[in-house]
């Protein structure tokens, strides 16, 4: 019974382990681009952005596993979208009243994080299969991982453009911003720079 | 001819200047997953171009003529995410039935046209700029498709070279292909002076 208790604690741990390196989305799966490149240009909206997406992962995949015996095979894909649709409207909303210079910055990218392939993925992958606690805590890793992965590269560039981390100087005065990196080109060659790092980390590991 | 002046200016405005993909980083799911050959991309970037067109305009209708006048604008992205999902159906039944050797290739990334960021992106950007007008919302539409298939194309001409060079061993698959990706967003942003 404790040899039980025991395998079902690391299964708990290794779940929320996942999401952060092993299965990191962005880095490891490649999901969720969209945003990861679109919102990165500075520390402070990639945060809003993280704790929006983790927001609305774990409220879907509650519901989603909650309600995965009463799906049909071929309506599922539609029932996630629609279940994700609505989490969605809800953190839109939220910004808007709250966090309204937030809300202008982001944009269009957060109703588009009800097309963000991890969100699917997790409910296609992991909530549609287990319970409640497992989908929760899943939910969490990745969430976490997705998070801290857009800060990474957010940081990134925000030093390289601006000289500032959340908006604090933290370069010297003689150091000349890099304008490419808040723009376009800037996000998708730091991001490739970046998964070559991951890629050389990891194979030095194994 | 004024009209027709504005719809061009949309047109190659979408399609040069606002490339969802390369300048909104919308569909770079696609972008990545789909570019290895440059065939598949044009069979893609048609699928999305007839998507993104059709769910365009639906979206900017519901929108407008349903939508607005019972105020019901809180539901607008539910309202949409079903539409696109409606035509994705429409579009996976048809190459199915008549062109089965290319829906055997395209495999999960048919389906995933519905999650494609830069259908959703372009209905949610009409909306954004105040598009006030079906026929531009129609030109918009269009123009974002053809974009979105210029840009893969591009990006298949190049992979297919790419394979013949030399990269070094860490970068090689996903990170060259960005890396790429942002060479070309580099190059396009000299269209960026062209209209106003």
């Amino acid at each position: 019974m404790a040899n039980k208790a025991q395998t079902t604690s690391t299964l708990y741990k290794q779940t929320l382990l996942a999401g952060l390196w092993r299965e990191n989305p962005v880095f490891r799966l490649l999901l969720g681009m969209c945003p990861t490149l679109a919102v990165t240009a500075a520390v402070k909206p990639a945060l809003t952005m993280g704790l929006s997406v983790i927001f609305v992962l774990l409220c879907s995949n509650i519901v989603v596993s909650l309600m995965r015996n009463l799906l049909k095979a071929h309506l599922r894909i539609l029932m996630f979208t629609l279940t994700i649709a609505t989490f969605v409207t809800i953190a839109d909303l939220f910004l808007k009243a709250f966090v309204p210079r937030m809300s202008e910055m982001l944009g269009p990218y957060v109703p588009l994080i009800i097309v963000n392939c991890i969100i699917i993925c997790r409910a296609e992958a992991c909530a549609s299969k287990n319970n409640l606690l497992v989908s929760t805590i899943d939910a969490l890793g990745m969430g976490v991982g997705f998070t801290l992965t857009l800060c990474v590269l957010a940081g990134v560039r925000e030093v390289l453009s601006t000289g500032a981390i959340w908006e604090i100087k933290v370069l010297p005065a003689w150091f000349v911003p890099w304008a490419a990196m808040s723009m376009p080109a800037g996000a998708f060659i730091t991001l490739g720079l970046l998964l070559g790092l991951v890629n050389v980390i990891s194979k030095k590991r194994t | 001819m004024d009209t027709l002046n504005i719809l061009l200016m949309a047109f190659i405005s979408i399609v040069l200047i606002n490339n969802l993909v390369l300048t909104k980083f919308l569909g770079i799911c696609p972008y990545l997953g789909v570019s290895g050959r440059i065939d598949m991309a044009f069979g893609m970037g048609m699928a999305v171009t007839f998507v993104v067109t059709l769910s365009g305009t639906m979206t900017w209708m519901i929108d407008h003529w349903i939508l607005m006048p019972i105020g019901l604008e809180v539901t607008r992205y539910v309202c949409f995410i079903l539409v696109i999902a409606g035509a994705v159906q429409l579009v996976e039944m048809y190459i199915r039935k008549f062109f089965p050797s290319l829906y055997e290739s395209f495999g999960i990334f048919l389906p995933l046209i519905t999650t494609n960021c830069a259908i959703l992106g372009l209905c949610l950007f009409i909306n954004l700029w105040g598009i006030d007008n079906l026929l531009e919302a129609v030109v918009l539409s269009f123009g974002a498709g053809i974009g979105f298939t210029m840009a893969i194309c591009i990006m298949a001409g190049i992979r297919e070279n790419l394979n013949m060079a030399d990269v070094p061993r860490c970068l090689k698959g996903a990170p060259i292909t960005l890396i790429t990706a942002g060479l070309l967003t580099l190059a396009f942003m000299g269209f960026a002076g062209m209209i106003k």
